[in-house]
């Protein structure tokens, strides 16, 4: 049984094993490596680099992918523009 | 019309109506609204994937890459540095170089912040990105963005989501007269009349988002944009009569008892 260490994906700590590979995490979480891009410690990854790079203590992980979006939009889902009337 | 294509950095687009995918009630309404507005272009967000709850669906089982353009953007990004980070993820989580890039400089008014703009905007054409910028209806920053290597410039008609319609007719002629590439109005149309007259004014295509998501009935207003921009188009073609003050009568006098 490998070690475990602790790292951060999209902002949350989580503890994975030594040997696990940036491909291999996102296989856990059950993403698509097509769909998605991967800045590790800021680093955006090649994905062909997915299955080759090893997980460290303390490394940082963001998975992005795309949402539906035009405008920005606040917390709610509604635009910021003044309403004049409805 | 039928030969009648919007071509940006030599790709071929048969709907001259670009639609967001945001604000929409679920998927299975972006499509439908989306299919209802014949768009070949729909932009998209990037933003980190939902890792606690992967059952949620995913946008592309929707939209399939194939059949549409995807146009990701750096909405809301306040500055350069963010601008281009999310460029280079959407680079990387897509297929293509194709880039909406917003830099925007104001919570309240969501308008562009032009400096900022044209800043990141040539960071992101030098590393070979196809840049489509989001912009004032300002002529001169215009032309810098083309200047820079902008195969397409997009002016706003009014503030995002704002719905007030085509606020400064004038610029926008002006940035179309002077301006070589495809112009896109993008922000601010609120009902089929804007979009027509945005066509009208000879924009090349009009990019929409609110308009459509936030209407009554998304599915209905997607089709009367479709056919607005497309009227529109027409109508810019065929060449409009000029506005007289007074009458000029359609039937002879002659003949007449």
């Amino acid at each position: 049984m490998a070690e475990s260490i602790q790292i951060q994906v999209n902002g949350e700590e989580r503890a994975c094993r030594a040997d696990a590979t940036v491909g291999g995490l996102l296989r856990e979480l059950a993403i698509h490596p097509e769909r998605v891009a991967v800045e590790l410690n800021l680093e955006i990854m090649d994905r062909k680099d997915f299955d080759h790079r090893s997980l460290r203590q303390g490394d940082r992980v963001e998975i992005l992918g795309f949402i539906g979006g035009g405008a920005p939009v606040d917390a709610q889902g509604l635009g910021r523009g003044v309403v004049y009337a409805k | 019309m039928q030969n009648d294509r919007l071509i940006i950095a030599g790709r071929e687009f048969t709907s001259r109506l670009l639609v967001g995918t945001g604000k929409y009630k679920d998927f299975a309404e972006t499509k439908k609204a989306i299919d209802a507005s014949g768009a070949d272009v729909v932009t998209v967000a990037v933003r980190r994937v939902n890792i606690t709850d992967r059952s949620k669906e995913n946008l592309l089982d929707y939209l399939d890459p194939k059949k549409y353009t995807i146009l990701p953007n750096t909405a809301g990004c306040y500055n350069v540095e963010d601008a281009v980070r999310y460029a280079r993820l959407a680079r990387a989580a897509g297929v293509s170089d194709l880039i909406k890039l917003e830099v925007l400089g104001d919570e309240r008014t969501l308008f562009p912040d032009t400096a900022g703009l044209i800043e990141a905007a040539k960071i992101l054409v030098k590393e070979g990105f196809i840049v489509l910028p989001y912009t004032n209806d300002d002529p001169i920053v215009a032309q810098k963005l083309v200047d820079i290597g902008c195969p397409a410039v997009m002016p706003l008609a009014a503030p995002i989501g704002s719905g007030l319609g085509i606020r400064n007719p004038y610029n926008l002629k002006i940035i179309m007269e002077m301006i070589k590439v495809p112009i896109i109005v993008d922000a601010g149309v609120g009902t089929a009349s804007d979009a027509a007259l945005a066509m009208e004014l000879g924009a090349d295509g009009v990019l929409m988002n609110t308009a459509i998501a936030g209407a009554q009935d998304p599915i209905a207003m997607a089709e009367a944009m479709k056919y607005a921009v497309y009227a529109g188009r027409l109508a810019y073609k065929a060449g409009r009569i000029p506005r007289k003050l007074y009458a000029t009568a359609s039937s002879p006098i002659e003949g007449m008892l």
